[in-house]
């Protein structure tokens, strides 16, 4: 028997082919007269993980708030091209904000919780577009914060202001807020960059656990927080989408030199 | 190293100047302060009495209270306070959540900011023109709907500079979720705010408490007993404003009993505001 040179199993997370939830088509974004984005193309699969890396000011997290068309909010910031949920233009102009961000979650980088009770929290938005009985609405707390690896910590106290958590609680239970709508999409904008090295090892476990059910995608400075919770990666400089592909083919083998230079770091 | 001691000798001798000069500033307002306080209340204890609360404004050189005074005070503020609080409320949410960057925001919080610093006589003369003279009587509610145009724009400020105190990320979560702009404000946003925002309509109250000049055009006095707001009113301004500018030693003595319970009245609601401000700012 011959012994095989140790080499990393590269594992074929997906030889089985995922059907795509968000389809982009020659997007382009624009801050005022400033363009933020230009002609990005790519897909995000359902139910995986789809990561966005690059350096600051690239264009990840402007990528990543036209998906739920959070810059809308702010005249003078505007998309042209296509992006297809389910196989309709969100960029319509007679599109519903409100049903889009119901159906497409967003958890922000710094914990949002809002000024009332963690159980209050997790029931502001699940009270916004379901009526549920006072004992659904118990059920459905328990499962989004169960879900967010929250609910031992929090079961004895529902009642307590989510503000007086700490950090990586408040984060978790931002996650939970945002599953408790059961979104199809859930988007995090580099959801881990104020949390400890703990708190950050609980939300990308609980990321890998969601993926089961929703659609991913995620901004993140940490490049091995992008390799250990990914099933893709984009990699994005100055606004363009220089390479997206695998997670492990782009980590392992980068078709581009721009990109091996910025995950090895010698740039950025 | 020698030119860095003189520097340092330097640096230390600017220090010190400059906090004895503050703090003799500090003393001079200070001094003032306290002078108003003490004689206030030297004068002002000195002309308590039980009767203050249960009589009525005497005729000069009898006995008597300010009961009408202060009930005719509490009533016109209180309307003033019902009337300003929604309105204030609802254009400073306007300014904060709605507005930002508009024309129609530019110009409103323009017009608000004059409105802020104008002479309250201006106020009572435009109740006076608009109000008083086309109804042809002095009355009470002509004396709120004076105070509320004071108040409105104190408020209208406070909610406005409140509300912009609210982390963006904030909203932006409450939006994330699906949430219309109505429900973020009112379940969210203002409700992150509304201990500050309490404290705005608590100041605004102290403010118009004690104004005089617009009530002498609209609520202007009565001598008896009244809480009827559609006749003229009684009131703690307008009646200090009478009775110390009087010849009579019993009328001074009851304007330096109303000036104390104006003054304290004013001192309470300002510690109420603070302490209400203290605990969300910690939150």
């Amino acid at each position: 028997m011959e012994t095989m040179v140790a080499r990393p199993e590269v594992q074929k997370r997906s030889n089985d082919p995922a059907a795509p939830k968000i389809k982009i088509e020659g997007l382009d974004f624009f801050y005022g007269k400033f363009q933020g984005l230009k002609g990005i193309d790519f897909e995000v699969a359902e139910k995986r993980v789809t990561a966005f890396i690059g350096p600051s000011g690239c264009g990840k997290s402007t990528l990543l708030r036209t998906m739920n068309r959070m810059y809308s909010l702010y005249p003078g910031q505007r998309a042209e091209g296509r992006i297809l949920l389910n196989g309709r233009n969100i960029l319509d102009a007679g599109t519903d904000l409100n049903m889009l961000r119901a159906k497409v979650g967003m958890v922000f980088q710094k914990p949002t919780p809002f000024p009332m009770s963690i159980y209050d929290n997790i029931a502001f938005g699940v009270n916004l577009y379901e009526s549920l009985s006072p004992r659904d609405m118990d059920e459905r707390v328990e499962w989004a914060l169960t879900k967010a690896a929250m609910w031992v910590e929090a079961k004895d106290k529902l009642k307590q202001s989510g503000m007086a958590l700490s950090g990586g609680q408040q984060q978790r239970l931002c996650i939970a807020r945002a599953v408790a709508v059961r979104p199809e999409v859930l988007l995090l904008d580099e959801p881990t960059s104020a949390l400890d090295p703990i708190s950050t090892a609980k939300i990308e476990e609980l990321i890998s656990e969601l993926k089961a059910d929703y659609t991913i995608a995620i901004v993140t400075h940490n490049m091995q927080q992008a390799a250990r919770v990914s099933d893709y990666t984009a990699y994005m400089y100055l606004g363009e989408l220089i390479e997206f592909g695998e997670t492990d083919q782009i980590f392992l083998q980068p078709g581009r030199k721009e990109t091996e230079d910025y995950i090895t770091g010698r740039f950025g | 190293m020698s030119a860095g001691r003189g520097r340092y000798r330097r640096r230390l001798f600017v220090n010190r100047f400059n906090l004895v000069m503050s703090l003799a500033t500090m003393g001079f307002g200070m001094a003032f302060l306290l002078w108003i306080l003490f004689v206030l209340f030297q004068q002002g204890f000195a002309a308590l009495s039980p009767a203050l609360l249960v009589q009525d404004t005497p005729p000069p050189g009898s006995a008597g209270g300010l009961r009408n005074a202060v009930v005719g005070s509490v009533l016109i503020v209180a309307t003033a306070t019902f009337i300003s609080t929604p309105i204030g409320i609802l254009a400073g949410v306007y300014l904060a959540e709605f507005g930002r960057g508009s024309w129609l925001a530019k110009a409103t919080r323009f017009i608000n900011d004059i409105l802020l610093s104008a002479p309250s006589i201006v106020i009572g003369l435009f109740v006076y023109t608009v109000y008083v003279m086309q109804v042809s009587h002095f009355s009470g509610w002509a004396g709120s709907m004076a105070l509320a145009l004071i108040a409105i724009p104190v408020v209208v400020r406070t909610t406005e500079n409140m509300l912009q105190l609210v982390p963006n990320s904030l909203r932006e979560a409450a939006i994330a979720l699906g949430a219309p702009m109505w429900k973020v404000i009112m379940l969210v946003t203002l409700k992150a705010v509304r201990g500050g925002v309490m404290t705005g309509v608590l100041l605004a109250v102290a403010r118009v408490s004690g104004e005089t000049a617009p009530l002498l055009f609209t609520a202007l006095n009565n001598q008896f007993w009244s809480a009827d707001m559609n006749a003229p009113m009684a009131n703690l301004p307008v009646v200090i404003f009478q009775f110390a500018m009087s010849p009579y030693d019993d009328w001074k003595s009851l304007a330096w009993a109303g000036a104390l319970l104006i003054t304290l009245t004013v001192l309470v609601l300002n510690i109420l505001a603070r302490t209400v401000f203290r605990q969300t700012a910690v939150r």
